[in-house]
């Protein structure tokens, strides 16, 4: 392949690089309205008063909204497609405060100065109810995180909210129990894995203003324009097309801006006022508002013969949705559908239920990964432990029971996998970290132990007969090609990957690709940039609405030469007979076609295709992290991280490289640093870049990837996904790493110093 | 959200001082703590108009001025060839190159907070305090008075004969420390200084005697280790249990005293 | 509300500022976009601009310190962060971008201090820049591949 497979460099990097005004806050008009939210200092608690009139005489306000204000239709802020999953248990401000932090009033003025001035002034009385701030409490709990009557959940995902539950479910294959009784050796062990934060660069933030036509208009750092619509018109209880949705570039995402989280204050503001209005989310509100990782407590059970032989597996998950129900029936399904059918070469039977509960803590929501990350971390630890326990290379336990090409995955909804590298991943990755000779373990002296630890890992491609992806090719004057999409680069590069699929089917420069993206009215549809889909299934529409335009281009070429499209061949730069025939024109230059497209034209230059699947084929990857342990300190620092991954064909292998980079040094946050607790009154107090640590560069080691790719059938280029399947290994990797050099296993996150001290001490007791 | 309503370049220390007996002024340093309070400032005075960015460096002491940035601190030849690096081992982990740039001296060592590395090392050195108005006083002293209205100008650390070496325990490498602890060797004795307990440091020295001398053995260095963990004070918050401070203290202790032996 | 007068960029610039505005949300006004806000605690290095040549973190510096003194950011350094953001670019290290100007703006900084910095002191002295996407890998790549274009370009050091 000539541009796909190549390392190209993204469309805009060098605007990035030098610094350009290209996101939202850079492109606001300097007289919008300030928007500010005033949040609860409570946890749960009835708005009994709330008095504005004061503040409202502050010089320079404009508006202050409250609950008493908005329209009474109930939503969700999650980006799905419609009907969301996610019930719908939302206003835009309520009369009841369901978490510390949850929304009381909009405010809105000239300068930030009267914005603060007038939220000191605003007067609220509340009365506070006990919270449920323990989410193994949750359940049947007799305090209601949504006792209301108007509380709606759209699908049958299990929900009740009179039992706090957001939803629940139980299912399998085959006989568990029956298996489970008949292997040699069955363990049940229990993982807690912490909320955590998506931490992106860029807090949330989004700019409104009325266009000419009366529309509202919404530039916002999103993953989901299409859904953003749908959301806010539904929030605001407005027409769809009054609203029009657009994104600039976006200072990264990873999930977090799939979440309508800041979308329908400012969009409230600028249709109640009429005037532009910019709401920026501080770093303190983007920990505390925003939309983390889902908290989870796992209990797996393995059942497996004495020769390694896992027979069965079970999975109970009990996941924190937190207040609301964002991204809470949807998350919690890939806590079991994607590690468990890793070991399907000799898995008879399975079974995964878990129960989504409600709790007065700040909202989830979706952080690559999306559930698959908490459950890797618990079966590939229980498996690890297994290894320990039947004395087996962990390695070689895994050779022995992984899913391999063509086979039926039931815990996978009975999907083939088509594409698999995952054994090549495994191998590579030993043999590059030294894993026969570092494994398990070294001492270094001076109370220091290295130690190498593995773990695997798989996703999906798109959400299977649900995502739609959209792309829209278009020749223009020149022969130069305009792609339009409605995903969302966030930084990922997608614009870039899809423009070199394209280039690829017309046999261009990708820089005769021009890229557009996304605007609800002019993009195709599409779901978004999330569930792992863009590069698998959008790809899939450009590839497919090129394929169109070369046909159509090939239509203009014969009708130029006088003879039948079946007679013509395009090569890119022209239209031309197949065999060229004398005293004819034997050829038309795309540029003369592009022209001709332009005078008394009768065919088509535009093409959209919109695709779903049947299927979302996994990537594969395998992780290996070598660690260093200060018996003495607990302190543990991660040196060396390898890792192979199979995402079929790397479109691009740069940014492939660097996705997997980047997920890995998340993943090593989760494992060591990031976590998120809870005080008394339900503030959290990680709630800062000063308390909510991020890895710098002097924490991540080094970190090497390779990969082995497969061909997956079903995308036009053998491509799969690689976004998500990057962050899953480094917890249960490290985790298996120390246990290696002390003796420990640590089945809560994350794994800090002083656990690890505490356990080398409570084992050497 | 933090207001000023004036700011001041000052031209003296007794224009500062005057400005300063305002209960609402204050004399701003790095900027970096008092920028995160929530806090209405009258007049925000600014030392960075007189000179006191310097580290002079005499016979017998180092002067270092109140404005005098950890960066100079980190980069300081000479202050690092009397401390065998210790200063700047100290300082290094601090957030980054941009904020050592503008955090000061003064400001770590006025504030008294719990978690400096900065206040941590000094007070393992001789080191003494100079205020415009109450004059010389040691830095042991100054930091267990409460923070008054008088100016930090510089601090002096004498060229003692010493040894002395840093360590510190932290989460993620630019964190806030879960432990600090400074120790060194003068005037025949071993002192050490433990801070982030999450206390503010303290100085504890070897007045039994529990090493020898100058080059500790191991077990001379744990026993004393042990000694200063058990005399201090230790409390928990986020970053770590008190249990978990109070037993790595004896750890960093000793690793510091056999590298300071080392150095010598 | 005072009068601040600066060189910006190599250009003398003269603004209205209050006593507690702080150099991001002026230098912002004046239109140096590239300067971005990432925290509100010092702590992601994205605010990083240069008073009189050394890289600070303007959301905590006061605008009316810099009266009299030479403010860089990176629209006055396009050469420069062309040239190097073209390693930084061929390894697709740039991701979402937002963390881009002050990295690149603490990298050229670091140039200038310590033209041939080995790993260590690579990943030292840019600690205080966070980035999200990239886990840093690339980054370094780029910084790498970057000195040794420069070395090759003086005929080898």
């Amino acid at each position: 392949m000539r541009v796909v497979n190549q390392p190209i460099r993204k469309k805009d990097a060098m605007s990035l690089v030098t610094g350009k005004p290209v996101y939202t806050g850079d492109m606001v008009d300097k007289n919008a309205l300030v928007v500010k939210l005033l949040h609860s200092p409570h946890a749960n608690a009835m708005i009994q008063e709330i008095e504005t009139s004061v503040a409202m005489k502050v010089p320079g306000i404009e508006a202050i909204f409250t609950y008493k204000d908005v329209p009474q239709k109930r939503f969700t802020m999650a980006g799905q497609t419609y009907p969301e999953p996610s019930p719908y248990d939302r206003l835009i401000m309520d009369q009841h405060i369901r978490y510390n932090g949850d929304i009381v009033a909009i405010v809105a003025g000239e300068n930030e100065k009267a914005v603060n001035k007038a939220m000191k002034l605003i007067k609220v009385k509340y009365d506070v109810l006990p919270a449920v701030l323990d989410f193994r409490t949750a359940k049947d709990n007799e305090t209601l995180v949504h006792p209301e009557e108007n509380w709606v959940a759209n699908c049958p995902v299990g929900a009740d909210n009179k039992r706090n539950l957001c939803a629940h479910e139980v299912s399998g294959h085959g006989d568990i129990d029956a298996v489970m009784a008949d292997c040699d050796i069955v363990m049940e062990r229990t993982y807690h894995t912490k909320a955590n934060s998506q931490a992106m660069m860029e807090t949330f933030r989004t700019y409104t203003y009325m266009d000419t036509y009366g529309r509202l208009n919404i530039l916002s750092a999103t993953q989901i324009v299409f859904h953003i619509r749908r959301i806010v018109a539904q929030a605001l209880d407005i027409p769809k097309s009054k609203v029009r949705v657009t994104k600039p570039r976006i200072g990264g995402g990873f999930g977090a801006k799939q979440t309508s989280v800041t979308e329908v204050y400012p969009a409230f503001v600028t249709w109640k006022t009429g005037k532009p209005a910019y709401l920026v989310y501080s770093r303190e509100e983007t920990q505390t508002c925003g939309c983390p990782r889902h908290e989870m407590e796992l209990t797996v059970k393995i059942g497996a013969m004495k020769d390694g032989r896992i027979r069965g597996l079970e999975v109970y998950t009990l996941s924190n949705t937190g207040a609301y129900g964002e991204h809470g029936p949807t998350t919690v399904g890939l806590s079991g559908h994607k590690p468990i059918p890793l070991y399907n070469k000799y898995q008879e039977a399975h079974r995964f239920s878990y129960d989504v509960v409600y709790t007065n803590v700040q909202a989830a929501g979706a952080y690559r990964g999306y559930g698959a990350t908490q459950g890797i971390f618990a079966v590939e630890t229980i498996v690890n432990e297994l290894a320990a326990e039947l004395k087996m290379d962990p390695v070689a336990l895994r050779e022995l029971n992984i899913v391999r090409e063509g086979q039926v995955m039931p815990a996978y909804y009975g999907e083939t996998c088509n594409s698999c590298a995952l054994d090549r991943c495994l191998a590579a990755t030993a043999e590059r970290i030294k894993w026969n000779e570092k494994y398990p373990c070294k001492d270094m002296g001076n109370g220091k132990i290295r130690s190498v630890g593995v773990a695997m890992s798989m996703q999906g491609s798109s959400i299977s007969n649900c995502d739609v992806g959209g792309a829209t090719i278009k020749l223009n004057d020149d022969g130069f090609y305009a792609l339009h999409i409605g995903a969302a680069d966030m930084g990922t590069g997608c614009d870039t990957v899809l423009a070199q699929m394209a280039a690829e089917v017309m046999e261009c420069d990708v820089d005769n690709i021009i890229v557009y993206g996304a605007d609800t009215d002019i993009s195709p549809y599409d779901s978004g940039s999330y569930a792992s889909s863009t590069t698998y299934l959008t790809g899939n529409a450009v590839a497919d609405a090129c394929t169109k335009l070369r046909e159509s281009l090939q239509k203009i070429g014969a009708s130029i030469m006088g003879c039948s499209v079946e007679e013509t061949g395009f090569d890119g730069k022209k239209v031309y007979r197949l065999e060229a025939v004398e005293g004819e024109k034997n050829e038309v230059s795309l540029v003369d076609i592009a022209t001709a497209s332009m005078v008394n034209n009768y065919y088509e230059t535009q093409f959209t295709s919109m695709v779903s699947s049947p299927v979302s084929p996994p990537p594969f990857m395998v992780g290996m992290a070598e660690v260093e342990i200060d018996t003495e300190t607990g302190d543990i620092k991660v040196l060396n991280y390898e890792a192979t991954v199979d995402c079929g064909t790397p479109i691009n292998p740069n940014l492939a490289r660097v996705q997997t980079e980047g997920g890995i040094g998340q993943g090593i946050g989760m494992a060591l640093y990031e976590d998120i607790t809870y005080g008394a009154d339900g503030a959290i107090a990680e709630n800062s870049f000063m308390q909510y640590k991020i890895p710098t560069r002097q924490d991540v080691g080094r970190i090497h990837v390779e990969f082995e790719a497969s061909y997956e059938p079903s995308q036009h280029f053998g491509a799969k996904s690689i976004g998500e399947v990057v962050i899953n290994t480094p917890s249960p990797a490290i985790a298996h790493a120390v246990y290696k050099a002390t003796g420990v296993w640590f089945r809560e996150l994350p794994i800090t110093p002083e656990k690890i001290l505490k356990g080398l001490q409570e084992k050497n007791k | 959200m933090l207001q000023i309503n004036r700011y001041v370049k000052v031209s003296s220390l007794e224009e500062a001082y005057e400005l300063n007996q305002k209960k609402n002024n204050v004399i701003i340093g790095g900027m970096h703590w008092l920028k995160m309070m929530d806090r209405m400032v009258g007049t925000a005075i600014d030392l960075s108009g007189l000179g006191l960015d310097e580290i002079i460096e005499t016979e017998d002491s180092f002067e270092i001025g109140c404005m005098v940035t950890l960066r100079q601190l980190e980069q300081h030849e000479g202050l690092n060839k009397y401390t065998a690096g210790a200063v700047a081992d100290a300082v290094k982990d601090i957030v980054g190159v941009q904020f050592r740039n503008t955090a000061t001296v003064g400001g770590s060592i006025f504030g008294r907070y719990g978690f400096s590395d900065v206040l941590t090392v000094f007070l393992a050195l001789d080191t003494t305090v100079v205020c415009h108005k109450a004059g010389e006083v040691s830095l042991q002293e100054y930091v267990k008075l409460p923070q008054d209205r008088d100016i930090l100008v510089k601090l002096i650390v004498k060229k003692v004969p010493m040894a002395v070496a840093y360590q510190a325990q932290r989460h993620a490498r630019t964190d806030f420390p879960i432990l600090t602890c400074a120790v060194s060797y003068w005037n025949g004795t071993w002192h050490a200084a433990v801070g982030a307990r999450p206390g503010r440091a303290e100085l504890v020295v070897d007045e039994n005697k529990l090493v020898s001398g100058e080059t500790a053995t191991a077990e001379e260095a744990k026993a004393f280790g042990k000694a200063v963990a058990k005399q201090l004070i230790y409390n928990s918050n986020m970053r770590g249990s008190a249990e978990y401070r109070q037993q790595i203290t004896p750890v960093l202790v000793k690793r510091a005293m056999l590298a300071a032996g080392k150095g010598r | 509300m005072m009068e601040l007068k600066f060189s910006l960029n190599g250009k003398k610039v003269s603004t209205i500022i209050e006593a507690d505005s702080l150099l991001i949300d002026v230098v912002r006004d004046l239109g140096c976009l590239s300067v971005k806000r990432g925290c509100e605690t010092s702590n992601c290095g994205l605010c990083t601009v240069f008073v009189n040549d050394k890289p600070v973190l303007s959301c905590s510096v006061l605008a009316a310190r810099v009266e009299g003194q030479n403010v860089t950011t990176l629209e006055g350094l396009q050469e420069e962060a062309a040239e190097f953001g073209a390693f930084l670019a061929d390894q697709g290290a740039e991701q979402c971008g937002f963390c881009n100007p002050g990295f690149m703006m603490n990298a050229i900084a670091m140039f200038r201090e310590n033209p041939h910095p080995e790993e260590e002191e690579i990943l030292s002295y840019l600690a205080g820049n966070l980035c999200r996407c990239s886990g840093y890998e690339g980054q370094l790549r780029s910084i790498q591949t970057y000195l040794a274009f420069k070395d090759s370009q003086k005929g080898g050091v």
